[in-house]
């Protein structure tokens, strides 16, 4: 039942907004659809905590501490952007950046888009995870190119084409998985694809069908997390689209592309035991370095951020492929506050750059003095990011610095270092965007910080306290993943 | 090793036609040759599919047969054809290829797919395994594709082309996935070129033309 509301609420959602378009109350229904989202949300933790693990209609659906606890974050985040969005999108109105037409296109795809996340948590099949994860793209495409400006088309493109690709070679991991379960679990009905009934025989899988199967799922759906080398389209896509889309595609895609290649690790090391933890180690690696000096490099607020987003899912996929219990509960409580973190960041520099009228760092000065909220805003987020105690990102960096030094000491060096550039690069611009002198003027309808600053809450919250109720929840996650 | 059934090389020769098809859309230059050839495509699709699963016995992939049939044989291409007219790019042609350089490119392709797949077909059971090294070509032979050319419509082709080996590898290994997977994964497709019909008209109206070294400005700077 609570399934059928989280999975309905914003599909009818997105129906309503579409067919509703662009009247004076879009916006709030759209708060209000992501909200009994929330609630519904919340309704399936209870459950989950209540009576464990489930599984629902002949087996499609699977709700276990990890994929609920996923479901809850994003629901929360769906709720704040909405919230956010709102006094956004009027002023990009004001300013004539989109029309009535756009703006319904706007609101119905959001709804959809948050359907097809949810719908990839929660299945059990690994072909609707595939389907849902393109959904979540096609709706998303045309968000990214709302203002229908050159830019923006083309990072829409490469978005669609390059995520295209990905999730094709997805695609093809998927059916050699099933390949692979086939003679186990017989091709009658869908045994062979359903998660929980090939974690139970993951031992007996032949290992090099499954070693090709993960390889093409993990750059398959590693294209999505924004992995290097394939993370090109990330910075443009999140550069280009309006800032709330900008938000959920960092703080809740990105985490929902993870767990699809963390749920399929899982199955991995059942047959190769160490191959696909230390081929996430290396992925996550390797784009925590790359993105931490094309930091130096970026001029634009929003592209400064998305790579930092890269950054991060590179640092939560090296924590999930090192495995372990502590490993893994750092890497969720890292899920957890990056995605809080980055959204508070997107909001706060999406009202920056609306104030200034220019996504350039150096055309953006002044900020406390215009707004003291916009200001502090983003320094708090950006030291927040930058894993300054006492933020809940210093904890989970922290835990997973150490299980490094612990498990693979060669490791730690190059993740310091990349977390040392990140700092430099993205405080020295920071600062001056904040503080200094500035010629704008304030924005026309007062901004809605509220979210930016309750996610900073949060995350601090997480940083000196973990209630135990949470810290439990994360441990039974970790131990699931192994 | 017994002489293969006549059902077996029946569909060693589809699975060749496909994998010629594949070449000659490497090579073809006019956008409306490039879609009717990936409606045949979608035809040898459907005729090794039926194949399947009359052999077979399996009801399940006459329904996903049928569903090549409408959504690859004549849906997308209908579509396509209808959106190049509209767009009037019928007859572009694409200026900047090198025919014989692709072509090598694409033999080696196809090797390393047929090594690739080589350990994973001894392990089939089903009749069509000697496929899933073509099926895996004409995935890879459709991402050249999309590397190599510069126009909109014809990148389109080459992903949808791209599906097409997908769809030959899931019947080709294990007899087609589950009938809820293929409808979600036709209705993706479907949608995605709906969604690029719209990105067409936008980007044309911007750039006033379909040609994709337009979009090549966002680099890091």
């Amino acid at each position: 039942m609570e399934l059928l509301l989280v999975l309905g609420v914003p599909l009818l959602g997105a129906g309503v907004l579409a067919v509703l378009g662009h009247r004076r109350g879009a916006p709030e229904v759209n708060v209000l659809v992501s909200l009994a989202t929330l609630v519904a949300a919340a309704l399936l933790v209870v459950r989950v905590i209540r009576h464990g693990t489930m599984l629902v209609w002949r087996e499609q659906f699977f709700i276990d501490p990890f994929n609920v606890f996923l479901v809850a974050l994003t629901a929360f985040v769906g709720l704040t952007t909405a919230l956010f969005s709102r006094p956004y999108m009027r002023i990009e109105e004001h300013r004539g950046r989109v029309n009535a037409q756009r703006l319904r296109l706007y609101h119905s795809m959001y709804q959809l888009f948050m359907a097809a996340m949810l719908l990839a948590l929660l299945t059990n099949n690994l072909g609707l995870l595939w389907v849902a994860m393109e959904a979540a793209t096609l709706s998303t495409v045309l968000l990214v190119s709302l203002y229908r400006t050159r830019a923006s088309l083309e990072a829409a493109w490469k978005y669609f084409i390059l995520c295209g690709v990905g999730i094709a070679l997805a695609l093809f991991g998927t059916i050699l998985l099933y390949f692979a379960a086939e003679d186990l679990l017989g091709s009658e009905g869908m045994s062979a694809l359903l998660w929980t009934h090939l974690d139970a025989v993951k031992g007996q899988l032949e290992p090099r069908v499954i070693g090709l199967a993960f390889v093409f799922l993990l750059v398959g759906y590693g294209t999505k997390v924004g992995l290097a080398p394939l993370h090109n389209w990330l910075p443009d896509a999140h550069a280009e689209g309006p800032t709330p889309v900008s938000a959920v595609l960092s703080g809740l895609l990105l985490n929902v592309a993870l767990y699809a290649v963390i749920r399929c690790k899982v199955l991995a090391e059942g047959s190769i035991p160490g191959v696909a933890g230390r081929m996430l180690m290396g992925f996550g690696l390797l784009s925590a370095v790359l993105a931490s000096f094309f930091l130096w490099r970026q001029r634009d607020i929003k592209r400064l951020f998305a790579y930092s987003s890269i950054e991060h899912m590179g640092i939560i996929t090296f924590a999930f492929g090192m495995g372990g219990v502590v490993a893994n509960f750092a890497g969720l409580l890292h899920m957890t506050v990056h995605s809080l973190t980055k959204s508070a960041i997107f909001f706060a520099a999406g009202h920056a750059s609306q104030t200034a009228g220019t996504q350039r760092m150096d055309g953006i000065r002044g900020l406390l003095l215009l707004s003291p909220t916009i200001g502090w805003g983003l320094m708090l987020g950006a030291l927040a990011i930058l894993g300054l105690p006492p933020f809940g990102v210093f904890a989970s960096e922290f835990l997973i610095l150490t299980t490094a030094m612990r498990d693979h000491p060669w490791a730690t060096p190059i993740l310091l270092g990349a977390l040392g550039v990140a700092f430099a690069a993205i405080f020295g611009r920071v600062q001056p965007m904040v503080f200094g002198e500035t010629q704008s003027r304030p924005l026309p309808h007062s901004p809605a910080l509220l979210p930016v600053f309750v996610h900073l809450a949060i995350v601090l919250m997480l940083g000196v306290y973990i209630p135990p109720a949470l810290a439990e929840w994360y441990r039974l996650a970790a131990r699931l993943i192994g | 090793m017994p002489a293969p059934t006549l059902t077996a090389q029946l569909l060693n020769g589809f699975a060749a036609g496909l994998l010629l098809i594949s070449f000659s859309m490497l090579s073809q230059r006019r956008t409306r040759a490039l879609i009717t050839l990936f409606a045949w495509q979608g035809a040898i699709l459907f005729a090794s599919t039926s194949l399947v699963a009359y052999s077979a016995g399996l009801r399940h992939l006459w329904y996903s047969a049928a569903l090549t049939l409408v959504l690859k044989v004549f849906l997308l291409p209908f579509i396509l054809l209808r959106l190049v007219r509209r767009l009037e790019a019928q007859w572009d042609t694409e200026t900047l290829l090198n025919i014989p350089t692709t072509m090598l490119l694409g033999v080696g392709l196809v090797i390393f797919a047929f090594g690739l797949a080589q350990p994973i077909s001894a392990l089939a059971t089903t009749i069509t395994r000697n496929t899933l090294g073509i099926a895996l070509a004409i995935i890879l032979l459709a991402f050249l594709m999309m590397i190599t050319r510069r126009k909109a419509v014809t990148q389109v082709v080459g992903f949808l082309a791209m599906e097409n080996g997908l769809f030959f590898a899931a019947t080709s290994a294990t007899y087609g996935m589950p009938m809820v997977v293929e409808l979600g994964i036709a209705l993706d497709v479907l949608v995605g070129v709906l969604i690029l019909g719209i990105f067409f008209f936008q980007i044309r109206e911007q750039f006033e033309s379909l040609d994709l070294h337009h979009l090549e400005t966002l680099k890091e700077d």
